[in-house]
């Protein structure tokens, strides 16, 4: 293989378990956002913008739609015969298997994958992230200022800096310690969990960890370990939006803020282009008895229906007399006619039946998984079918497609949950 | 199937006017999202067809810009493959493509150098869907030379084009380019099935004799000594080659079960994908009947048109029965009917664009009003 100047590392295996039914059936990078996008689109198209053509994905827990949505890499240009996107699974080895234990066991299992590079820098990245960031800018950092280690952080409130890992710092922004949640913070530099290594420095330091550490973890003993060896880390500070929708409200909230006129995050520059893998492009039709305001409706969808202040994914049918209001709503689903949905989060292939209500009734968390489901949301999983004439209340959970609606309702904060459903 | 494609897509047509200008008939934004080309271009390729040539002359910087990766089109392959023909000079000629005919003569290495048994020739500037390989059946159970596709006439004014008399068992009996008294209602769809051979041995002897172009050389001169048998398509086929057809083509997409046909059945039209952001509706936005755009920012009224791609329209903007182009910005307080708005057109706060709905007005490429 040609020598790499550097070369990504994307840890897509996370489940993301706070989304709930969300991430049942697919793995946290691959939820969908934005509404044609999946949350992986904004990690890798920041990869090939900053000039990166070579990534290894790390995946594991659920990889089947994120394999098939990355495929051979073609629409972020990875499709390369030197370098572009390859997926790194768990393997076996000799006798045994090995899942990936921790973030640095997972790239410790890939070495030979990175050697084969022989780069000189390896960018370490996560696929669970909103944010558009100019990766050669960090690496230029971390040459300046003759880095082992960059890592790149965000200043956060004080009140909330014990809720990251935290980057104690010296004035040149040189850390010399690393807190994981600490109670009495000392800094507000948290950890974005971007990080610039020297591969040189970082193969020995994986090395080594791996023979103290089954679950080797960068936060947790990598980065303490290259600062108890006196290198040279620093902090890299990033300014601009960057989200973490790890809930489902904080999910729920960074799609309803893209429908602002001007939101904080935008998705319509040219300069800075989100890629994602779409089937087809198709265009999208506005009915006669449509009436739609101040939201995102991707293409191929055909509205009929009455849409307000809502995030629709690919080839959404709204019929004509259903009512939507802040609300999510992913590719392929379909809601038929004179049904009323209020902010809920409609998950991809599901069909809402005729008359549905969803997101009726009193605020009450729900009884199985009240951290979870608790701001009033209410989450219909992937290919569910909902029946015509059922109530479902707030903070409520569906997933499946033989599903049995006593009275045709689910109270607030109930679950109705299937174990499979047909793909 | 055992055929390889030749698409002529270097055509003028004088009737699009201004739309013309800097474009390619084949390269007429239809649909929200595709170009011309890109339904023959899908019907080939969907059809099993995997090497495929497109001829190009007339402005064909606007064709050579959506066709600069074959993989859209799934003929991004080794054996085969999308081929981009363009008139070149060499020692031994000088000229432009003088006629169809000379346009595939000059580019004969393609045919030569190929195995498959027979070709198929489109025209780059229809909105159809089609599988090929149920004329190519026929084509081959008949024994004929050439097949025509064709289809009877409904809206379609006869004397732009050709028409053919047929006997009872399709055969061809004659054949009238843009003829002034037609003799039926049955068009020619500029589609052809030939065997390779055949086709290689007409143009080596009618090219010599001065003779450029398909179907006055080869069709209507050949008509009596080869065996030409027509096949008939059912489905729905636009030609674009005037202003109307052009409109009414993109008014098409508005009926639920012309879009369907493209856009939901299998298999699809293919186009260049354009990584734009999804369309976003504003607090003043009100759309009814029309198709949206990527990257569309809609702050108005809309009603009966086709929007493409990253088209801005701004607050109390009223667009009727229009078209409106890639890039373009429409203001505040404009409003716009029965018009056709080309590219990256900017129009100012307050602007009125009226065409009528016989005649619609067209802005061209880069307006800025």
């Amino acid at each position: 293989m040609r020598k790499k100047d550097i070369i990504a590392m994307l840890l897509a295996g996370g489940q993301g378990s706070r989304l709930g039914i969300l991430s049942k059936t697919k793995a946290k990078p691959a939820v969908p956002f934005g509404g044609k996008y999946r949350i992986i689109d904004f990690t890798l198209s920041n990869c090939v913008n900053s000039g990166i053509d070579t990534v290894g994905i790390l995946t594991q827990y659920q990889p089947l739609i994120l394999n098939r949505h990355i495929g051979i890499g073609i629409p972020w240009d990875l499709d390369r015969s030197n370098g572009g996107a390859t997926i790194l699974a768990p393997h076996l080895k000799g006798t045994q298997g090995e899942w990936y234990s921790g973030t640095a066991n997972a790239i410790y299992q890939n070495i030979s994958y990175i050697d084969s590079y022989n780069p000189e820098y390896v960018l370490v990245i996560s696929g669970d992230h909103i944010y558009k960031m100019d990766y050669s800018k960090m690496l230029e950092y971390h040459q300046e200022k003759n880095c082992d280690a960059t890592i790149a952080v965000l200043e956060v409130d004080w009140n909330e800096a014990n809720r990251f890992g935290i980057m104690n710092t010296d004035e040149n922004d040189k850390i010399f310690e690393f807190e994981e949640k600490p109670k009495n913070p000392k800094n507000n530099l948290a950890s974005m969990g971007i990080y610039i290594f020297t591969w040189e420095k970082l193969r020995q330091a994986l090395i080594d960890d791996n023979k103290i550490h089954q679950d080797s973890d960068f936060g947790k003993h990598i980065i303490p370990a290259m600062l108890d060896s006196n290198q040279n880390l620093y902090a890299y500070r990033f300014d601009s939006y960057w989200k973490d929708v790890g809930t489902i409200e904080s999910y729920w909230s960074a799609n309803m803020e893209l429908v602002k006129a001007l939101p904080n995050f935008n998705l319509y520059e040219d300069f800075w282009k989100i890629y994602t893998c779409v089937d087809h492009q198709v265009p999208e039709y506005i009915g006669d008895t449509a009436d739609i305001n101040t939201c995102i409706i991707s293409e191929g969808c055909e509205i009929y229906g009455q849409v307000y202040n809502c995030v629709l994914g690919y080839n959404v049918v709204v019929e004509e007399g259903t009512f939507l209001k802040d609300s999510i709503v992913m590719a392929n689903s379909i809601i038929k006619k004179n049904s009323v949905l209020d902010r809920c989060i409609i998950d991809e292939n599901v069909t809402i039946g005729e008359n549905v209500k969803i997101g009726v009734g009193d605020n009450i968390a729900n009884v199985l998984e009240p951290k979870i489901y608790n701001t009033g949301i209410s989450v219909i999983g992937e290919n569910s079918f909902v029946p015509d004439n059922v109530t479902i209340g707030k903070n409520c959970v569906v997933f499946g497609d033989e599903l049995n609606f006593q009275n045709n309702c689910l109270e607030s904060g109930q679950s109705l949950i299937m174990d499979k459903v047909k793909l | 199937m055992k055929a390889i494609g030749i698409i002529l897509a270097g055509g003028n047509n004088e009737k699009l006017e201004l739309l013309t200008a800097n474009r390619a008939a084949a390269a007429m934004p239809i649909g929200s999202c595709y170009r011309a080309l890109d339904f023959t271009l899908s019907n080939m390729s969907n059809s099993g067809i995997n090497k495929v040539s497109v001829i190009t002359q007339y402005n064909s910087r606007s064709l050579h810009n959506h066709l600069t990766s074959a993989k859209w089109w799934n003929l991004g392959s080794k054996y085969g493959g999308l081929f981009v023909f363009s008139p070149y000079l060499s020692n031994n000629n000088s000229f432009w493509f003088r006629g169809t005919a000379d346009a595939i003569y000059q580019n004969l290495l393609f045919l030569t150098r190929s195995n498959e048994p027979y070709v198929i020739i489109g025209s780059g500037n229809s909105v159809y869907k089609m599988d090929y390989e149920e004329a190519f059946d026929f084509h081959v159970e008949s024994k004929a030379d050439i097949t025509i596709i064709t289809k009877e006439a409904q809206n379609e004014n006869l004397h732009d084009y050709g028409v053919v008399k047929i006997d009872e068992n399709n055969r061809l009996i004659d054949f009238e380019e843009k003829p002034i008294e037609p003799q039926s209602n049955i068009i020619s769809l500029g589609i052809y099935i030939i065997s390779r051979t055949l086709l290689i041995n007409l143009l080596e002897s009618i090219l010599p004799q001065g003779r450029y172009n398909f179907v006055e050389d080869i069709i209507v001169r050949y008509r009596k000594k080869l065996n030409i048998m027509t096949y008939k398509f059912n489905g729905y086929w636009k030609n674009i080659n005037c202003i109307k057809s052009y409109y009414d083509a993109n008014m098409d997409f508005l009926d639920k079960n012309i879009r369907d046909l493209f856009t939901k059945q299998y298999p699809f039209i293919e186009t260049k994908p354009r990584d734009e952001a999804p369309p976003k509706y504003n607090i003043g936005a009100k759309i009814k009947n029309c198709l949206i755009g990527s990257g569309s920012i809609m702050n108005g009224y809309a009603e009966h048109s086709v929007l493409f791609c990253k088209v801005f329209t701004g607050e109390n903007t009223s667009i009727k029965n229009s078209i409106v182009m890639d890039k373009s910005y429409i203001g505040n307080n404009c409003v716009v009917e029965n018009a056709i708005i080309d590219k990256e057109v900017i129009l100012s706060d307050g602007k009125k664009i009226i065409g009528s709905p016989d005649k619609p007005i067209i802005i061209s490429k880069n307006t800025v009003l």
